[in-house]
């Protein structure tokens, strides 16, 4: 039984809007075209693009899950008494079954890195042999590990593979980057044409809204909201065909809620920037020219308008994306965040973070956790600005 | 200009209205005044007569936005949310509604931990990130600017969580040069107070000094620097007297818009550092789901927020001769 969350919905959509510009920027000559030839001479620019892509390969790859059913004992399908299939309560992706190897292999706690034994001592059982003396004597030593040598990245304290701990943040981090963005691109076109093109009472009214939402301080905004929309999400318990929408549908976890309220507040930039540039287009010949003809006004918003503010919706995501990624871990680190059960790169700190006070420090989830968001955050940085400069080179001064 | 600034104040008004009615709605959403009693009164043992004391004692017994019940005007004022935030208008901010402690007095009391960690970080940063802007401005196109900006690059991909983390382990645990985290009274401050400035400082060079430097070079590529250089001033004058001045616009937008974020934007830095200012005043408020408290921080985080823009166009004129305000 497949099972699709709001937030896998992001990734499809991200997904596709890639394969699209990917797909009209590699035919015909057209803006995309020569977008794509001035980024392609950058060499950093294009090797960021390819980071940027596996990145979003591992989200995708975590974002297609579906339930397998449980078995019963008799090895056939374990139903309820009304008959419907029971299916198992943690739906994998394909990521957990690609990976299911690594994710198996846990150990009881704490190991380092490609490490043959435990990090901590043990009270235990000497070995046959290397026994001393009486046979009840017990010594304390390093256990060997249950998988010795297999763990890249070590162990977290309940023994999972950090590695995998960190691939699996990956896609929380892709859906926060790309997902906040996303979600407020319609209603910051919507809004900021309106109010660039009708201007009067109609900009009145959105220039007061975000002006409104802008006067809130950010962080309260967002823990205020994530306290009242973050208990949201699938709780667990049975799970039958009956009792998710639609069969399939998970309408929104903690996640999709913080990428909502993280897209209200960065909703008034985008909005402000779209109105401006409204404002320079609506007084250009070829909207005149447009208007002279009869043209009506909501063809020309969307014939001449809309698609010439396209490109600050694509600088905007694409600069928006690193301080995004970054803050996702911060509001997880403090517990605003993702839930704690999530994959995510904050979750990993903010469990690590008090064994660096350990003699000595257990360091490698730490290690591994940045390693994975700078990995991420480094080339969505240097391509943002790429990408900036090729398509509007007058952003380029000025702005951070 | 004193005709703008009114206007401009009168303006904020509808704002800080709108931001009022928005908190009270988001707080009121899924909390209606009865829940919060029953949060704040304990679990168990609430009877609904103690729910009906706690709600008339704290004026939370009128309805939140309209009161039908009243005829004319008393329609809209005899609400939870006017009674609530007129009073905000002359700042007095009531009792909280947990521990009925005095908010004002409470903000008067954590403000000073917070500007102790602000005020600092905010100068210090400024001047470290000019500095460096300024000195990679005047080594641009050399070896050591690309490779400042690089390294600026690197520094803002970062998470400020990393240099928080590891500030305190390399400061506080390694070298033992300062407390990992905690504040105490007066002088004893200060020890508690460099760790978090320095890292504040360190996690706003990497986008600090590349907005700077973008900046002052735009400057730099004007034709009066040209007319400045060709008249055969030293580069450190033409840098330094001339495009310094005139850069000063779009810096000044950044710095005094950041100024509300003196008051509660070091909310992350206390949290992590257990500083007992307004941030964590604010956390442990949203936490505890104390309507009283949220509220005056909202309104006084929007008041600043819009007090800082107006101070951005004063200092406009005060650098530029040419604007006016009007």
């Amino acid at each position: 039984m497949p099972v699709i969350l709001a937030t896998d919905l992001i990734i499809y959509a991200v997904f596709l809007a890639t394969v699209f510009l990917a797909f009209s920027a590699g035919r015909g000559d057209g803006y995309l075209k020569q977008v794509w030839r001035h980024i392609r001479k950058d060499r950093l620019a294009v090797a960021s693009m390819l980071v940027l892509l596996a990145y979003g390969g591992v989200a995708l790859m975590d974002s297609i899950r579906w339930r397998d059913p449980v078995v019963a004992e008799d090895g056939k399908m374990a139903r309820t008494a009304e008959g419907e299939k029971i299916f198992s309560a943690e739906p994998l992706s394909l990521l957990d079954r690609a990976l299911s190897g690594v994710k198996e292999k846990t150990e009881k706690t704490f190991s380092a890195p490609l490490a043959r034994r435990l990090f901590v001592k043990e009270t235990m059982e000497p070995q046959d042999g290397k026994a001393v003396g009486a046979g009840l004597q017990v010594i304390r030593d390093y256990p060997p590990l249950k998988y010795p040598g297999t763990h890249l990245l070590g162990t977290d304290k309940v023994g999972g593979d950090v590695l995998f701990a960190s691939l699996k943040g990956i896609r929380t981090g892709v859906v926060i980057g790309t997902g906040t963005t996303v979600i407020i691109i319609p209603f910051a076109i919507l809004f900021g044409v309106m109010a660039g093109y009708f201007g009067g009472v109609t900009d009145d009214v959105i220039q007061y809204v975000y002006t409104t939402l802008s006067s809130i301080p950010g962080v309260l905004l967002i823990v205020a909201f994530m306290l009242i929309f973050g208990g949201g999400g699938y709780e667990g318990g049975l799970v039958t065909e009956r009792n998710l929408l639609w069969g399939f549908f998970v309408p929104g976890d903690r996640l999709f809620w913080l990428c909502v309220i993280m897209g209200i507040t960065s909703w008034t930039d985008l909005c402000r920037i779209i109105r401006g540039e409204t404002l320079k287009l609506r007084e250009l010949e070829y909207v005149q020219a447009a208007k002279a003809f009869g043209v009506s006004r909501p063809r020309i918003i969307a014939r001449h308008i809309v698609p010439n503010v396209m490109h600050l919706v694509l600088i905007t995501l694409v600069l928006q994306f690193s301080g995004l990624v970054l803050a996702e871990a911060v509001l997880s680190y403090i517990g605003i965040g993702v839930s704690p059960q999530m994959g995510s790169w904050g979750n990993m700190i903010n469990t690590a973070r008090l064994e660096l006070s350990r003699e000595p420090a257990v360091w490698w989830n730490l290690a591994s956790a940045f390693a994975f968001m700078f990995a991420l955050v480094l080339p969505a940085n240097i391509f943002g600005d790429a990408v900036r400069d090729a398509l509007d080179p007058r952003l380029r001064m000025g702005r951070r | 200009m004193l005709n703008y600034i009114i206007r401009r104040v009168l303006y904020a008004v509808p704002i800080i209205i709108g931001v009022n009615l928005l908190t009270t709605l988001l707080f009121f959403y899924v909390n209606t005044p009865d829940d919060m009693a029953r949060k704040i009164l304990g679990e168990k043992n609430v009877t609904p007569a103690l729910v009906e004391g706690w709600k008339k004692e704290h004026g939370y017994d009128l309805p939140v936005f309209v009161n039908p019940a009243q005829n004319g005007i008393g329609k809209v004022t005899r609400t939870i949310f006017f009674s609530k935030s007129v009073p905000l208008a002359w700042l007095d901010f009531g009792k909280s509604d947990r521990n009925n402690i005095d908010i004002a007095y409470e903000i008067k009391d954590r403000m000073w931990p917070s500007l102790a960690v602000a005020l600092p970080t905010f100068a210090i940063g400024i001047l470290v990130n000019l500095t460096l802007a300024m000195g990679l401005a005047f080594v641009r196109g050399t070896y050591l600017d690309l490779w400042g900006v690089v390294v600026c690059v690197i520094m803002m991909s970062v998470s400020t969580l990393f240099y928080i983390i590891g500030g305190q382990y390399i400061f506080g645990k390694l070298l033992v040069l300062s407390p990992i985290s905690g504040y105490d009274t007066g002088g004893y401050a200060a020890k508690f107070v460099i760790l978090p400035v320095v890292v504040g400082v360190i996690s706003s060079v990497g986008s600090g000094v590349r907005f700077y430097r973008t900046v002052y070079l735009e400057e730099l590529g004007k034709d009066y620097i040209r007319t400045a250089r060709a008249k055969g001033l030293s580069e450190t004058a033409v840098l330094f007297r001339h495009g310094l001045k005139n850069a000063m616009i779009p810096v000044l937008t950044n710095v005094v818009v950041s100024i509300p974020f003196l008051f509660y934007g070091s909310l992350l830095m206390e949290s992590f550092f257990s500083i007992p200012g307004l941030g964590s005043f604010t956390i442990d408020a949203i936490n505890a789901q104390d309507f009283a408290i949220v509220r005056a921080m909202v309104y006084l985080g929007s008041i600043l927020y819009i007090a800082g823009l107006i101070l951005t166009d004063i200092s406009y004129t005060l650098v530029d001769p040419r604007i006016t305000l009007e």
